[in-house]
């Protein structure tokens, strides 16, 4: 009992230490303190992208990273730092005398002006410029890629000095390594053709799993949103399509346009087979982003209860909640790396397989 | 939901993980593979090895039992050999020995025969020159007294009976 | 905002159902066959993805509509 008591005692102190932090490092776009608490407005910054990586509130004042701003414009690119917009995001601060943000999209400041409330989107490409600015989301993506690149290149030199058991990094990393080549590759591909697509699988296994977990932690250089970004599992769901689709031999397509059933009902089975092939990795991106996207969204709730309510009583009921489904959600990372890899690879040796029957 | 605009990441996130995946290919996951599937395949050899070696020493024990059991037997036949040839040995040796015994009775026997032969023949030579020479002086006593000479011949007569 | 709220539950709800029930069956297949575990478990998450995929569908379509 006591041991019990202890450990809670542990966890909510813990807690109580965590969660200011999570706090500030979410509330991207922290209101000063006469502006009602919006918890919606805190979720949809936090999990969302941005020009800037905040890392802190001081007195009010916003403390953040401004990350580099790439405009393709009318007149070419115009390269500049996002904090030439001086935190502003409503559409008000001229920066460069030719752009304006407006929730976190650039568009020109003469054509917004302009602009009806419902023209101020995203895909608005009339009234903005191109924009392949470093985000948020870039930023931490880049820094994964160096995190992995560094492990993995460490643990490929290690066996160039040990043919023994591995050791250490390697002794860690190789039964994962193991873990998708036998229980991910080989049994959905099959024994002959499961090296041509094991780089791919290990990558994104390791990739997705890595910006999950850098989404998880909730403080400064980590704690950006990347893989419950709809844009991301777009581009890696597409990546998976595109080697299915290419790798794909006679008997993939022979099922799609000539399937096991009368030919008087070709016309109903190719549209069926078609869409087919466009919703497996649709679901693959939607599964992703909904997943991680749900997670962060129910942990910034719970956080948010605390400013809801407006006492601290409600700390620990919160923040215990947050400790579990924080552990919950490293599961889940886990879990969907290794479901996007498995249905990778299932889609993969569907397109390979070679079929003996009709 | 705050997004910026989707040309960013889906550019950004296409670039990097082309790239991020060339170089995954290229410094990780070749060594990486490559290292366990010979760590596998070395295992593998390692414990084939291992079960060959095994066997190996299994018909070397047998081997070595039968070589045993060979040198055993041959070396009981060799004493048999022996034991026969002992025998043999001493059983034609006792022949031989009383072949030439009898061989050695056999000549002296002859030998004494012909001694035997050769004194009964200087004894009949001798008898005769005796009887000659009595004859001879009997004669010449006869001739010149008669009793004389009958004592005479009955006194060789006596001698010759010695004889 | 409610509605959208409400088919979101639905949608939840029958997923929910069927990824029990795929769930309750694995379970009961790896007590009958233990020896074949890992394979149950792999096609098990199989299936949960698939289903979670249809609700996922439901719930994003329902943040579209609000």
């Amino acid at each position: 009992m006591r041991i019990a008591n202890r450990t809670i005692q542990f966890l909510f102190s813990l807690s109580f230490l965590i969660l200011p932090l999570m706090a500030s490092a979410s509330g991207g776009h922290s209101e000063s303190a006469d502006k009602e608490f919006s918890a919606t407005e805190l979720i949809n910054s936090h999990i969302g992208d941005s020009h800037e990586f905040h890392i802190a509130d001081w007195n009010g004042h916003s403390i953040s990273l401004p990350l580099p701003i790439i405009l393709w414009t009318d007149n070419g690119l115009e390269i500049f730092s996002a904090s030439e917009f001086h935190h502003d995001n409503t559409g008000h601060h001229v920066a460069k005398e030719k752009f304006v943000r407006y929730n976190e999209v650039i568009f020109y400041a003469d054509k917004f002006e302009t602009l009806k409330e419902e023209d101020k989107s995203a895909f608005n490409f009339a009234a903005r410029p191109l924009d392949f600015s470093i985000t948020k989301n870039v930023f931490s993506m880049l820094m994964s890629v160096i995190i992995l690149l560094v492990l993995f290149i460490t643990v490929a030199r290690s066996y160039k000095k040990n043919s023994m058991a591995p050791k250490g990094l390697a002794g860690f990393l190789e039964p994962l390594v193991i873990f998708v080549r036998d229980d991910i590759a080989i049994p959905n591909i099959g024994e002959k053709k499961y090296g041509k697509y094991m780089p791919y699988l290990l990558t994104i296994f390791f990739f997705i799993w890595i910006n999950n977990l850098i989404g998880l932690i909730p403080f400064f250089p980590f704690s950006s949103n990347l893989t419950g970004n709809i844009y991301f599992t777009f581009v890696m769901a597409f990546i998976t399509f595109l080697i299915t689709t290419l790798s794909a031999n006679k008997a993939y397509w022979g099922h799609i346009f000539a399937p096991p059933v009368p030919k008087a009902l070709y016309p109903i089975m190719w549209p069926v087979e078609i869409i087919g092939m466009f919703t497996k990795p649709f679901a693959l991106m939607i599964r992703l982003f909904a997943n991680i996207t749900a997670g962060h969204i129910i942990i910034l709730s719970l956080i948010s209860l605390i400013y809801i309510f407006k006492t601290v009583a409600i700390a620990p009921v919160s923040g215990a909640f947050v400790l579990f489904m924080s552990v919950l959600e490293m599961l889940v990372a886990a879990l969907q790396a290794y479901v996007f890899t498995l249905l990778s690879a299932l889609f993969i040796g569907q397109a390979v397989e070679e079929h003996d029957h009709h | 939901m705050n997004f910026t605009s989707p040309e960013s990441l889906v550019f950004w996130t296409t670039l990097i993980f082309v790239v991020f995946f060339l170089l995954m290919r290229k410094f990780a996951w070749k060594p990486i593979l490559g290292a366990v599937k010979g760590r596998e395949d070395s295992i593998n050899n390692a414990l084939l090895a291992a079960e060959n070696a095994k066997k190996e020493m299994l018909n070397l024990k047998s081997d070595n039992e039968k070589l045993l059991a060979e040198a055993r037997a041959e070396r009981d036949l060799m004493m048999k050999e022996a034991r026969e040839i002992k025998e043999k040995m001493i059983a034609d040796a006792k022949s031989e020995a009383q072949v030439q015994g009898a061989a050695m009775i056999e000549s002296a026997k002859a030998t004494i025969e012909s001694e035997k032969n050769a004194a009964m023949a200087e004894l009949k030579n001798q008898v005769s020159s005796l009887s000659l020479e009595i004859a001879e002086t009997l004669l010449k006593e006869e001739l010149s007294n008669k009793e004389a000479q009958t004592k005479l011949v009955e006194k060789m007569l006596g001698d010759a009976k010695l004889n | 905002m409610v509605l959208a709220g409400i088919g979101a539950g639905l949608a939840v709800i029958g997923a929910g159902i069927g990824i029990g029930k795929i769930g309750g069956s694995a379970m009961d297949a790896m007590a009958r066959q233990p020896e074949v575990a890992g394979k149950i478990q792999t096609a098990m998450i199989i299936a949960a993805a698939l289903i979670e995929g249809v609700a996922l569908f439901a719930v994003v379509v329902a943040l579209i509509a609000k």
